[in-house]
């Protein structure tokens, strides 16, 4: 591709997160399961990247272990410099369920994040509204979460994950949920939110679309055991628009996944 | 007034909601069961003098509303009025069922946050739970004497476990996923705990409180009869021994009016508490 990004966000360090050797196995016996073996990556500042697989080739476990949730077995897996052992306070995860307490109000759960790490109370309760305006959700503030729809619960999720500012977003197929045209909006929705925050993002999907539309590179793996087959680089210019999913960069990068798969047999 | 009515309706349409509602009102579930109610209570009132049925046995229910209005036309101190013994009863009952309930809450999360503990206790409280609590009350009272505290610690014994047991199912049924979300923002033990699982159990917690306090009054009456000095269920044993059948039957009544009150008022902070909960749990997911 000769295009270039017109504004391309100056970013940071390229080895931001750097994972070497990274093998993840559940049980101890001879029942145990690989469930990642030797990944090897680094995530540049700033970036946008799309870790795209099928059913069960680890990549929730990916994401578990980078947010410090889940121990790793052999490997390292650093984030700006230092190893993670345990969860960090300057990271957002968004789950594949929305996972509001339905107890509390919308505010009250965007607000959870600043009362358990303790921020100013006035302040966040700002950003809070803030955020909620940006994912859309203004009035809804003092609704419960059962009155929203499915997608506004997951925007309200969204904006609960960015309310303390963390430096990283790891998004675990948030959207795995919605509907498709609910799911674009939401995918153009993020790009906006990425955008404008320079925030480094891992977005977990098994949708190659959304992988492609959001990443500057995604990341493709194959399962049993999860291994990282290759990370590809996508050459399309922000911000991106739904049209960009018929362009050629757009097709060759979906056809390389796809034939990725169907190789390693586990396109089912 | 009812002859009116139709007349009314007819001439001004205006008062015509009036009319449907009393309609409505005629055709409801809980007017039928009012109208039961009063047809029981007449084939009673004329069932026992036509069937020739000794008073001992079931006197009128007349003579239950005789007995039920000198019980409690005396003073609220008298020994022989519902006044001080009914005192007594409720002492007992919400007395056990605050202290019952509060340590089988408190041992449940303590369990629940304590493999080791659950590992240490778990078989105690298997064996215990089988055992029929009420079993235990004459040796109860031959320790603690003829006191209210006898009675109290038989409601103890009988509230703490369904507090118990549905307060670890209700830690344990917790969705980990909010466990997770919380874990991921480096939240403490004591945030997590009262911040999701807390409150994520009161569910359970108050199905427990709700059998507890339907065992509450069970615990009062059996220690009662066992041994006592005062309360409702000396009434009962002392108007049995004088073959006062309706004076027994009026404090059924004052009884079971303890036990509404008791569950309306555990319904109402359900509500309060529980306000975020869809009203039927089947339209909407609670996982959400």
């Amino acid at each position: 591709m000769t295009m270039t990004m017109a504004a391309a966000p100056s970013k940071g360090r390229p080895d931001y997160i750097n994972i070497r050797g990274l093998s993840k196995r559940f049980g101890d016996d001879e029942d145990s399961v690989l469930a990642l073996k030797n990944i090897n990556c680094t995530i540049e500042q700033g970036s946008f990247v799309s870790v795209v697989g099928p059913s069960g080739c680890g990549k929730s476990t990916l994401l578990r272990i980078v947010a410090g949730l889940l121990p790793y077995g052999e490997g390292s897996v650093q984030m700006d410099g230092q190893p993670i052992i345990g969860t960090r306070r300057d990271v957002g995860v968004v789950f594949q369920n929305s996972i509001l307490l339905p107890w509390r109000s919308v505010l009250d759960n965007v607000m959870l994040p600043a009362e358990v790490l303790g921020l100013d109370i006035k302040a966040s309760r700002r950003r809070a509204m803030d955020l909620l305006a940006m994912v859309g959700l203004s009035g809804f503030e003092q609704k419960q979460p059962l009155q929203l729809s499915g997608g506004m619960q997951q925007r309200a999720s969204i904006a609960r994950a960015l309310l303390h500012d963390p430096k990283i977003l790891l998004m675990d197929e948030p959207f795995g949920a919605l509907d498709a045209l609910t799911r674009e909006q939401m995918n153009l929705e993020l790009q906006r939110i990425w955008a404008s925050s320079g925030k480094t993002v891992i977005l977990i999907t098994h949708s190659i679309p959304e992988a492609i539309f959001l990443g500057d590179v995604v990341f493709v793996m194959t399962p049993r055991p999860g291994s990282l087959e290759r990370v590809i680089r996508i050459d399309l210019p922000r911000p991106r628009n739904m049209d960009m999913m018929s362009a050629p960069a757009f097709a060759s990068a979906a056809h390389e996944i796809r034939d990725l798969f169907n190789h390693s047999g586990s396109f089912d | 007034m009812d002859t009116q009515t139709p007349a009314v309706a007819t001439e001004t349409p205006v008062r015509r909601p009036k009319v449907a509602k009393w309609r409505r009102a005629v055709a409801s579930t809980r007017f039928h069961s009012l109208v039961l109610l009063a047809l029981l209570l007449a084939f009673w009132q004329f069932g026992v003098g036509f069937f020739n049925i000794p008073k001992f046995v079931l006197p009128p229910f007349s003579d239950v509303v005789v007995a039920l209005y000198s019980g409690l036309s005396v003073g609220p101190l008298a020994h022989d009025g519902f006044w001080f013994h009914g005192f007594v009863t409720l002492v007992e009952v919400l007395g056990g069922f605050l202290i019952g309930s509060g340590v089988g809450l408190v041992l449940g999360m303590l369990i629940s946050e304590s493999r080791y503990l659950d590992d240490l206790i778990r078989p105690y409280i298997a064996a215990f739970q089988s055992l029929p609590k009420v079993a235990i009350a004459p040796i109860i009272v031959m320790w603690m004497g003829y006191g209210v505290d006898s009675k109290i610690a038989i409601v103890v014994m009988l509230t703490f476990f369904p507090v118990l047991v549905t307060s670890i199912a209700g830690f344990k049924a917790i969705d980990p996923d909010r466990i997770d979300l919380l874990r991921s923002l480096s939240a403490t033990r004591w945030q997590i705990f009262s911040k999701v699982k807390f409150p994520s159990a009161l569910p359970y917690i108050f199905a427990g409180l709700d059998v507890a306090a339907a065992f509450a009054v069970v615990g009062a009456i059996v220690g009662e009869f066992v041994g006592a000095q005062s309360g409702l269920g000396v009434m009962i044993l002392q108007m049995d021994a004088q073959l006062d059948t309706g004076g027994s039957f009026a404090v059924f009544l004052i009884l079971a009016l303890m036990g509404v009150a008791l569950t309306a008022a555990l319904r109402a902070v359900r509500r309060r508490v529980l306000s975020w909960m869809p009203e039927q749990p089947s339209r909407r997911p609670v996982s959400a």
